[in-house]
């Protein structure tokens, strides 16, 4: 960034009008941090020539937590809490993603019960995370109306969460070794309601958005990205897959009992802002037809694997025996000592994989932690991404790409 | 279907005493190399006609204030997505001298995530183009991750590690 905004050498200049505009003056502008339209807080200083965007950095770290260096210092069972302030647009998924980490490290087997109720709650919060970008890109091109109907089942979806873990937002959900509490019978109601009441909605948004004249010159051939280009600046997720890379953490590493289900992975073909809609509005259909298996087949037995040194005994027993009030205290306390040993564990996030790389030196805590985090590394394309379009064009690639603060930041 | 011991010869075989301290961890190929050769390894797996390591998945490091002449481990996570094959590649440095050449070249992803190492722990890559804090204030003058600056107030007697973790 060498160049500066010049100002105009005197008023004659501005009196001219549009004239000022072809003298190749580069203007410098902030967008962001705090705008409207970035939907978190994210700062881009732009060279505009005109209203071309030549070259842009971004600053990011606004909202920067130490979630690493928290991490080091506290017991597995309450990192939890950090991992579902990353991504929280979608946070069971990162809830989950920690939890299956620590159990690899830990080598406890889950039970099929947890991870079916595991898979269908990921699954709704992929739903939730893709509502979120998708709806947001309508508000961005001028569409209030499908944010607004979309944003009703997203409720929908977090009286789900209320049911099964008791948060909205910070889920919290699950336990290392299976689930906090079994998927109650308005848990399942809920989710059934919400298997029947879903599609006629997607169906309405997707009849506004697809081929919408306004939204489709808005959105085609708009911060596109060639697949070689997104492989080398780290792209997974929706966004690969809307450059074509056939890559999904589901099929190709699956977690969770993930290989027991049927369903297809979209793919877009050009990298831009249209395919990324359109392979996400695919992934919703798509997570519908992964909960109704699992919903269908949800098999019985219990939903919590045998672990006593990390999983929390019932509070029944904790009253009543003496072993169990001696483990609900040490895990309390965080005084059980994790092995020794080195994993890496991803999932498939909303963005893309979430990786956790723990490292553990047999103590209470991890010796470190490091979050994978999908967005991080895919945002720094956005430059590249806009550079030689327009200010309203960059708005609407960055909704596209649906860049988390928190993830961003940890 | 590539294994990690048909991996792991094929590279001992090209990099010889450059490699060393083969393991699997949870079954992906973990090893260590020299400074020097990270770049030519990263860019032996990325060219080589069967594994086509072509993605960088993650860059981090860990200090290990123990470890004399050893301190910094710098941790490089690679994907070949035609095998789905993952391989962890080490590289250990000593305090005195954190210099490690760049991977972004190589991976235009390497970018941040050298900037974070950089930010974090201190790491120089270099030849990055860029090579400043990304995650925190540009005014900071130390590197927070690593060990000797502990979380909490380090004077406080009320919380004594015997009772509360580390």
């Amino acid at each position: 960034m060498t160049e500066t905004a010049v100002a105009p050498k005197d008023t004659a200049d501005l009196a001219q009008g549009e004239k000022v505009q072809y003298v190749n003056e580069l203007t410098t502008l902030n967008l962001g941090p705090t705008h409207p339209a970035t939907h978190g807080i994210f700062q881009n200083v732009l060279t505009m020539d005109g209203e071309k965007i030549v070259a842009g950095e971004q600053t990011i770290g606004y909202i920067h937590r130490a979630f690493e260096k928290i991490a080091e210092r506290r017991p597995f069972y309450q990192i939890t809490t950090l991992t579902d302030r990353m991504n929280y647009c979608s946070s069971p998924i990162n809830n989950m993603g920690w939890h299956m980490t620590v159990e690899k490290l830990l080598s406890i087997e889950v039970p099929k019960r947890a991870q079916y109720i595991r898979v269908i709650m990921m699954e709704l919060a992929r739903i939730a995370d893709h509502i979120v970008c998708n709806g947001i890109l309508g508000v961005d091109t001028g569409a209030f109306t499908g944010f607004l109907y979309l944003y009703e089942k997203r409720e929908d979806i977090y009286e789900i969460y209320e049911e099964v873990c008791g948060a909205r937002l910070t889920t919290n959900m699950g336990r290392v070794g299976g689930m906090e509490r079994d998927l109650s019978t308005t848990a399942i109601r809920k989710i059934n309601d919400f298997l029947k009441t879903f599609p006629p909605v997607l169906k309405e948004f997707e009849k506004l958005f697809n081929r919408n004249r306004i939204f489709m010159d808005r959105t085609i051939g708009v911060g596109g990205i060639s697949a070689e280009r997104a492989m080398s600046y780290g792209f997974t997720g929706p966004n690969l897959r809307a450059a074509g890379v056939d890559y999904d953490v589901r099929v190709m590493s699956p977690y969770s009992s993930y290989e027991d289900f049927e369903f297809d992975i979209p793919v877009g073909q050009h990298g831009d802002t249209y395919d990324r809609y359109m392979v996400r509005n695919e992934e919703m259909w798509q997570s519908l037809r992964i909960i109704e298996q699992a919903m269908k087949n949800l098999p019985e037995g219990p939903y919590y694997a045998d672990a006593p040194e990390f999983y929390l005994p019932p509070k029944k027993e904790v009253y009543r025996s003496m072993e169990a009030l001696i483990y609900h205290f040490k895990i309390v306390m965080g005084e059980i000592e994790a092995p020794v040993g080195e994993v890496y564990h991803a999932v498939e996030g909303g963005n893309g994989e979430l990786g956790f790389y723990l490292i553990s030196d047999g103590g209470r805590t991890p010796y470190r932690l490091h979050f994978r985090r999908p967005s991080f590394i895919y945002y720094q394309a956005y430059p590249e991404m806009c550079i030689g379009s327009t200010i309203s064009d960059a708005i609407v690639t960055m909704s596209s790409l649906n860049v988390i603060a928190g993830e961003l930041d940890a | 279907m590539l294994t990690n011991q048909s991996v792991a010869e094929e590279i001992i075989r090209k990099f010889g005493d450059d490699v060393f301290d083969f393991e699997e961890p949870f079954g992906m190929l973990t090893f260590s190399t020299t400074r020097e050769q990270i770049i030519p390894m990263l860019e032996y797996l990325k060219a080589h006609p069967q594994f086509q390591v072509n993605f960088l998945t993650d860059i981090m490091a860990i200090h290990y204030p123990d470890k004399v002449g050893q301190e910094f481990c710098i941790v490089y996570h690679t994907h070949s997505f035609i095998h789905n094959f993952r391989i962890r590649i080490k590289v250990f440095l000593a305090e005195a001298d954190v210099h490690i050449p760049t991977a972004t070249g190589l991976f235009a992803s390497a970018n941040w995530m050298e900037r974070e190492t950089y930010d974090f722990f201190g790491i120089l890559f270099d030849g990055h183009p860029n090579l400043k804090r990304i995650l925190n204030m540009d005014e900071m003058d130390y590197f927070p991750m690593r060990k000797e600056y502990p979380l909490e107030d380090p004077t406080r007697e009320d919380k004594i590690d015997a009772l509360f973790g580390r």
